[in-house]
């Protein structure tokens, strides 16, 4: 016992003894959960609006007043030609404009419904989405009201929309417990990656492999330290998510740390398989890298796992990331209980069983070779 | 004059070829150049989307009758829905707990009476919001089958409904609002930032370590030529990757290209030279493998996938986080490329991106070479 532990001091001052790398383990993860958390927001705010206005008419200007009054949008210029309000939204100064017609008045007095139209930029297809969202509502609640005022046929039925679990749409409560997933996988498989292949190159893993360790030994001695930071990482960050973000946290810890250990293991899991298979430090960087990017950005972290091509969504369900997402956001905001989350727990425990099976594997092939 | 004037191109035509055979015998390095690209573009281009379709949706209908039907049927109609039947809410609510449904439309066992009174039938409508930006796009389309109904509904009742305002709506560069349009381009920006800024800070951090870049600075090379020397085979490879995920772009995801190649190819080839810059620099400064990929990761990849634009819109930040944008790279790169590929060649978006960037190459080149020189006094 006391053997395993010298081991396990032995991978930890390794690990933390140069000030460089002890800091970029510790400090990046807390700057990037403020800035990403600020960042990563699909709510779109303060539309910069522009207004071409040909209509004298009191109710074109009541629309007009509708739009620059929203909260939703910003009024940065109203202009007179077609030109100028093309070039507004080509130069990437207006996002939306609202254009009424001349005949808006005699439209909306002959056939009592009159066409008004908006342009929007489409470079970033779902602002653009959103921008006519908003527009359509406000259009829709000045619809209502003229009914009311002047007369017409009312819809037969009126939706009433709500959401659960997050009542004002708010992507940050979805994106904020998103990223605990994608630092706790940054930060394990940066310490587990590196640990055997640094030392396989520099010879001293040889040294170990001869003395009277077992396998299994020398693989909780490198998984211990990645386990120990990538727990006390998650855990800082979902206190950050909660104190600090104001994420409502309604599920239960128990199923949430029952999540954050069987990821860290999986993620432990791969990190070590690549650094026991490749034989230079440099391979295994490839490797973590490689298998790094493909899992944060077909996560379901930013875009969702639902609009991927088919294909690429069977390719997901090899990425623990995958899982732990799922389980970070149901337990969150749902308070989703553990065993409705079984689905998602045991992939994470099949891909953590198979990985460090691995690796411990392909520490004991290496060694029977030499 | 001229005499040292040859002996330095000759220098110079040395150094080059040795680095390019060094890169050209690493198999990786290659792989890096032509397929990494191809297998990033592919799996990313079909894997990011923003675009709901096919989205499981619970139908509760209490009592059946001629007007849920008709209902139900737009619904079973809309490519964007997979109808899931339901008799009562609870059930619905169970499913939604499950996770096997994204939303309910809940019609009450009175609807048919209701739509008979004056006052207007109430439909309910529950999200689950915890991922809310395809609530969002959800509730929209929901939004738009209901009104496709509601007219259809008045106009078989003998009622011509007369909508006092209607909007003619037109999204501009991109008519059908398909998210794949401005991601594709945000990828090609993400891979050329793997390909320029990390592999660059990996493999220049491997020198170091193993000691032959100090065995390259005590020879006669300046270190400039030694860092030219160094960045030119990574160019060359990165500009090939470049082009060939344009070629994929334009030819497996539809992506128009309505801008010039010049602008696409003169703006990528500062971008790369930023990328390297950085990569060079990172790896200059941190000088151990694993340090370098730590800071490689934390101020390349990431910013590239969250801060540039590239999925998120910067507009939409918080003011002091779009100040922080400003310093990523990738930032100038996604617009100018959103632009180029969608809109076209607009001088005022690109002119100012590609100073930017220019500045930015430059700034990390002198740096790099100055923490160079500094390091071996």
């Amino acid at each position: 016992m006391s053997r395993l532990m010298a081991l396990v001091v032995k991978e930890f001052l390794s690990l933390l003894k140069d000030p460089r790398s002890r800091f970029v383990v510790i400090g990046p993860p807390i700057i990037q959960l403020i800035v990403f958390g600020y960042a990563a927001t699909f709510d779109v705010t303060d539309v910069a609006l522009v207004v071409y206005n040909e209509s004298q008419d009191g109710a074109a200007r009541e629309l007009v007043s509708r739009f620059t009054g929203s909260p939703h949008f910003q009024l940065v210029g109203t202009v007179d030609h077609d030109e100028e309000m093309a070039r507004y939204i080509d130069q990437g100064d207006a996002l939306m404009a609202l254009h009424i017609g001349p005949d808006f008045r005699r439209q909306l007095q002959q056939r009592g419904s009159a066409d008004v139209q908006i342009l929007v930029d489409g470079r970033q297809s779902n602002t653009a989405l959103i921008v006519l969202g908003y527009a359509g509502a406000i259009v829709e609640g000045f619809n209502r009201e003229w009914i009311a005022r002047e007369g017409g046929v009312r819809a037969p039925a009126r939706l009433q929309v709500r959401a659960w679990y997050n009542p004002n749409m708010q992507s940050r409560w979805f994106i904020v417990p998103g990223i605990t997933g994608l630092l706790t996988l940054v930060v394990t498989m940066l310490v587990t990656a590196l640990s055997v292949a640094r030392e396989r190159e520099q010879g001293t893993f040889d040294q170990l492999l001869v003395t009277p360790y077992r396998p299994w030994e020398i693989l909780i001695g490198k998984a211990l330290p990645g386990f120990v930071i990538g727990v006390i990482e998650a855990s800082f960050i979902v206190a950050v998510a909660i104190l600090w973000f104001r994420i409502p946290f309604v599920g239960s810890a128990v199923t949430l740390y029952l999540g954050i250990v069987l990821f860290v293991l999986a993620a432990i899991g791969v990190g070590l398989s690549i650094s026991s298979l490749a034989v230079t430090q440099q391979q295994a960087l490839l490797g973590a890298f490689l298998f790094l990017v493909p899992s944060i950005i077909l996560s379901g972290f930013a875009t969702p796992i639902a609009n991927m091509a088919r294909p690429v969504q069977y390719l997901t369900y090899l990425n623990p990331l995958r899982y732990f997402e799922v389980i970070l956001r149901r337990v969150f905001l749902e308070g989703t209980p553990t065993q409705l989350l079984w689905p998602q727990f045991w992939p994470l425990i099949v891909i953590a069983a198979v990985t460090l099976t691995t690796a411990t594997f392909m520490f004991r092939r290496r060694s029977a070779a030499t | 004059m001229s005499g040292s004037m040859r002996k330095r191109v000759m220098r110079m035509r040395g150094l080059i070829r040795k680095e390019f055979l060094q890169v050209l015998r690493d198999p990786s390095a290659l792989g890096i150049a032509f397929i990494l690209p191809a297998v990033l573009l592919l799996l990313f281009g079909y894997g990011v989307s923003l675009d709901a379709k096919s989205v499981p949706l619970a139908i509760v209908v209490e009592q059946p009758t001629a007007e849920t039907t008709s209902f139900c049927g737009k619904f079973e109609q809309s490519r964007y829905f997979v109808p899931h039947h339901y008799r009562s809410l609870h059930e619905a609510v169970e499913a939604m707990r499950r996770g096997e449904v994204d939303g309910i439309v809940h019609l009450r066992a009175d609807f048919g009476e209701q739509l008979r009174r004056p006052r207007p039938a109430e439909i309910q409508v529950i999200l689950n919001g915890v991922d809310a930006n395809t609530a969002r796009i959800v509730s929209g389309y929901v939004q738009n089958v209901f009104v496709l109904w509601a007219s259809e509904y008045l106009r078989t009742s003998g009622t011509q409904i007369a909508v006092p305002v209607r909007i003619e709506q037109r999204v501009w560069f991109n008519a059908n609002v398909r998210s794949r349009n401005f991601l594709v381009p945000g990828v090609i920006a993400v891979i050329m930032t793997l390909i320029g800024a990390l592999l660059t800070a990996l493999l220049m951090a491997r020198e170091w370590e193993r000691g032959t870049m100090e065995a390259l600075i005590v020879t006669p090379v300046s270190i400039a030529e030694i860092l030219l020397g160094k960045m030119l085979p990574y160019f060359l490879l990165g500009m090939g990757g470049l082009l060939l995920s344009t070629f994929m772009a334009i030819t497996v995801f539809d992506v128009p290209l309505r801008g010039s190649a010049t602008v696409l190819i003169g703006s990528s080839a500062l971008f790369l030279l930023a990328a390297l810059g950085m990569g060079l620099f990172i790896s200059s400064v941190a000088r151990i493998q694993f340090v370098a990929a730590q800071i490689a990761i934390i101020t390349t990849f990431l910013p590239a996938f969250i801060l540039s634009g590239f999925i998120f819109d910067i507009r939409s930040m918080p003011r002091p986080i779009q100040w922080i944008t400003h310093i990523i790279p990738a930032r100038y790169y996604v617009s100018i490329l959103q632009t180029v590929f969608l809109a076209g060649d607009v001088g005022p978006i690109v002119w100012p991106n590609v100073a930017v960037l220019a500045l930015m190459a430059a700034f990390f080149l002198v740096a790099t070479r100055r923490v160079t020189r500094k390091r071996l006094d």
